[in-house]
């Protein structure tokens, strides 16, 4: 288990072309991203919720990795509600604080929207492997494979970073610069590694590039691709989903006349 | 596993074998001022093994290099003269030469061992029908029995060079090239590397060349030895016995390591009684995960005596917890378990446990030389970084002066003092790490993986240094894998994974 390969379990949505997943995360926020109302968000996030179910992440996993949106929706509902441009009724009030009918909407319009845009995004995320990604990316969007494997290549570096950031703090404390100097040596103690890290950094990256060069990579002449990346029916299905849940969102709010277009 | 090879009939009749040929070839990098190569006038005929020898800075890597046409263009370098694979130019013959270089970790490119060896045959758009086969065929050449979807991130160093090389031998070059392919690996992964490319070349018949210090390796696969004059062009060009015979002192002049003449042993004259300085009881060691609390245990219940004068060596097989055992050593890491306790004259005034002391009072105790000597540089010339030490030990600046001139000059960096410690060559940058921490004068040295990939003049001078000091009365304790280290220098043998250290004769009673 690692970034790279993650351990996903076999599911109707694991089995579904990363592409097709990205295109109904994109549908469904920029729908809601035209308006700030709750009722749109609102039913987004309930037919949103029935799909979820079936997306083969268990109970645990679903709520360990969807946590940081669990947390960010209420705090902006908050802050939002107390902090919120003022309109209608005042409900409460306390110094500079006030909570009127308008603030307390709107909060709740931005809790539900941060909701509605987090969860699907995390979740199909978190049920895609990134190699099918690139493949899809290269092969459904046809971006070049240039830059779609060299970033896929790039990304596992990344665990790298960790590790070498680990040792290089340690040899700040080996060689006497480990602690001390109040609030300057702290700032030279990140800025410090940092330097090294990107020096260390940039040789890795080059003699990467020079292994997949090696490898035939980079060159203008056409390349064949291992691993198929194909569009299904099920994958038209679900885009299909992604528009019917923007459009049935967008239709009920419209209808409650709770929708107001941010461009309008 | 020999009697019935696992690879399909006319795999070999598919390889064409590469010829090589060099007239009065040279390559100057962009922005230097010398030549790497010059007036290379070289044959090699397909088929061919060859070992390709020379001191350091004689341009071996830049041949391999733009053999494997990957030296880049005109914006990269100057050249003249001509180099030839087959009569084509290097950069023409894209998918004829396959190169493994050195660094296992910076050329798996993939998360999954089978995506990772077709890359390759991707790039040079092999049918998708022809891929598989040919991954499941260099798998088992180099002899890597893993499911495909096995993860990259998991496999030991070994490993990841089999897979290098499984990724490499997938695209069925003519030309094999191998960059120093063992340097970085323990004695069981070097063999693991070796019997793969010999099972390979047997069957693929392709040519071969490689480069590597350690001699004994590929003296016995290998058929020819070419050394690479620094000051250009060919210094000796013959089959391996004789050439290994008749420039033998001069090989081993040059840091490499020939099996004839090996590396002298320094006399130790050692101190008694020896001082305990350093006692771990029932120790266990493991490092906190990214974004955890707890350690994660990695080797347990190590008893273990450093003394001054005396070296101590750890060994043991990859992944059983030496590394993670030295940097606790060192004060660095917080034990998981047990208790490390300095002595009361060692700790001199302070707690006993070496992770509470602060980072300046580590300084004159424990001295560590991390395995990647590029972790440890914090300056941008030599001497900067030299100075840091004794700077932050508040010492005079006439004092700072002079220790870091007399180590600059024992550890021959005197020309090196305004040069960036990144750019300095393999050997100068173990020998600058090992200065850095020698600059504050620590009573206990922890070293991981000294002589890794070093060359053996390094290797000889490191070995005579760490001696001395030892004669001077500092413990020391390394981290190796290094068998002729051991015979060398230790003292104690402390085997992870056994219950008592062995003690060796030749130390401190």
């Amino acid at each position: 288990m690692s970034l790279l390969t993650p351990t996903i379990r076999p599911s109707v949505v694991a089995r579904l072309n990363p592409v097709a997943k990205l295109a109904v995360a994109l549908i469904v926020s920029c729908a809601l991203l035209l308006s700030i109302d709750w009722v749109s968000a609102g039913v987004a996030l309930l037919l949103e919720a029935g799909l979820l179910l079936w997306c083969g992440l268990s109970a645990r996993q679903f709520w360990l990795r969807t946590a940081p949106v669990w947390i960010a929706a209420p705090m902006a509902m908050i802050t939002t509600v107390l902090y919120g441009e003022d309109s209608g009724a005042l409900l409460w009030q306390f110094g500079f604080i006030s909570v009127t009918e308008g603030s307390a909407q709107l909060g709740l319009a931005i809790g539900l929207r941060v909701l509605a845009i987090g969860l699907p995004g995390i979740v199909l995320l978190a049920t895609t492997d990134p190699t099918d990604l690139a493949d899809g990316l290269a092969q459904v969007l046809r971006l070049p494979a240039r830059f779609v494997l060299g970033g896929l290549a790039g990304l596992r570096l990344v665990g790298m970073f960790i590790e070498d950031w680990h040792s290089l703090t340690l040899a700040r404390r080996a060689r006497g610069v480990g602690d001390g100097g109040g609030l300057r040596g702290a700032a030279r103690r990140f800025f410090g590694p940092a330097f090294s890290l990107l020096v260390i950094s940039v040789r890795r990256g080059s003699k990467l590039a020079t292994a997949m060069e090696a490898r035939g990579f980079g060159s203008d002449e056409p390349r064949t691709w291992a691993r198929p990346s194909r569009v299904r029916a099920a994958d038209a299905v679900l885009v299909g989903i992604g528009f019917a849940i923007a459009g049935i969102a967008i239709g009920v709010a419209v209808w409650a006349e709770t929708w107001s277009f941010i461009l309008a | 596993m020999l009697d019935t090879p696992p690879f399909p009939a006319g795999h070999g009749a598919q390889i064409r074998a590469v010829q090589i040929r060099a007239r009065d070839w040279g390559w100057r990098h962009a922005g230097r001022h010398s030549q790497a190569v010059s007036g290379l006038d070289l044959q090699v005929t397909p088929g061919e093994r060859v070992l390709l020898l020379g001191a350091s800075g004689a341009g071996k890597s830049t041949l391999m290099h733009a053999l494997a046409g990957v030296l880049g263009d005109a914006e990269d370098g100057d050249e003249t003269g001509s180099l030839l694979i087959d009569g084509r130019r290097a950069a023409e013959a894209r998918g004829r030469v396959g190169l493994v270089l050195q660094d296992p970790d910076s050329q798996v490119v993939l998360a999954r061992v089978g995506d990772d060896v077709a890359f390759g045959c991707e790039n040079l758009a092999v049918p998708r029908a022809e891929i598989w086969p040919r991954v499941r065929q260099a798998l088992a050449e180099v002899g890597l029995d893993l499911p495909l979807d096995h993860p990259t991130s998991s496999l030991s160093g070994g490993q990841k060079q089999r897979l290098a090389l499984a990724g490499v031998l997938a695209m069925r070059p003519g030309l094999l090239l191998l960059d120093e392919p063992t340097a970085n690996l323990d004695p069981t992964g070097v063999i693991e590397v070796r019997d793969a490319v010999v099972r390979s070349l047997d069957h693929s018949g392709a040519t071969f060349v490689v480069i590597e210090h350690r001699v004994e390796v590929w003296q016995d696969v290998v058929d020819r030895v070419i050394v690479l004059d620094p000051a250009g062009g060919v210094l000796a060009d013959g089959p391996t016995r004789e050439i290994l015979s008749k420039q033998g002192e001069r090989l081993a002049q040059a840091g490499v390591w020939v099996p004839a003449l090996p590396p002298r042993f320094p006399t130790r004259s050692p101190i008694t009684p020896a001082q305990t300085l350093l006692r771990a009881e029932g120790l266990a060691v493991g490092r906190v995960p990214f974004g955890r609390r707890a350690a994660s245990v990695v080797a347990a219940g190590i008893t273990l005596n450093l003394r001054a004068g005396t070296a101590t060596v750890v060994t043991g097989p990859n992944g059983a917890g030496k590394s993670t055992l030295a940097l606790t050593l060192a004060g660095l890491l917080k034990p998981a378990g047990g208790t490390l306790q300095a002595s009361d004259t060692f700790a001199a005034g302070i707690v006993s446990e070496p992770h509470r002391w602060r980072s300046q009072q580590l300084l004159t105790r424990i001295g560590t030389v991390f395995q990647d000597p590029e972790h440890q540089f914090l300056a941008a010339t030599v001497r900067a970084d030299l100075q840091i030490g004794p700077r932050a030990l508040g010492l005079s600046q006439a004092e700072q002066n002079s220790r870091v001139d007399e180590l600059m000059h024992r550890l021959r960096l005197d020309h090196l003092a305004d040069a960036n410690p990144f750019t300095l060559s393999g050997g100068e940058k173990r020998r600058m790490s090992v200065a850095t921490v020698l600059a504050t004068r620590p009573r206990l040295l922890v070293l991981d993986e000294p002589t890794f990939g070093q060359d053996s003049r390094t290797w000889q001078e490191l070995v005579t240094l760490l001696a001395e000091l030892l004669d001077e009365g500092i413990a020391l304790v390394a981290v190796t894998h290094d068998a002729q280290f051991v015979n060398a220098l230790a003292d104690e043998e402390y085997r992870l994974g056994m219950p008592d250290p062995i003690r060796l004769g030749t130390g401190a009673p």
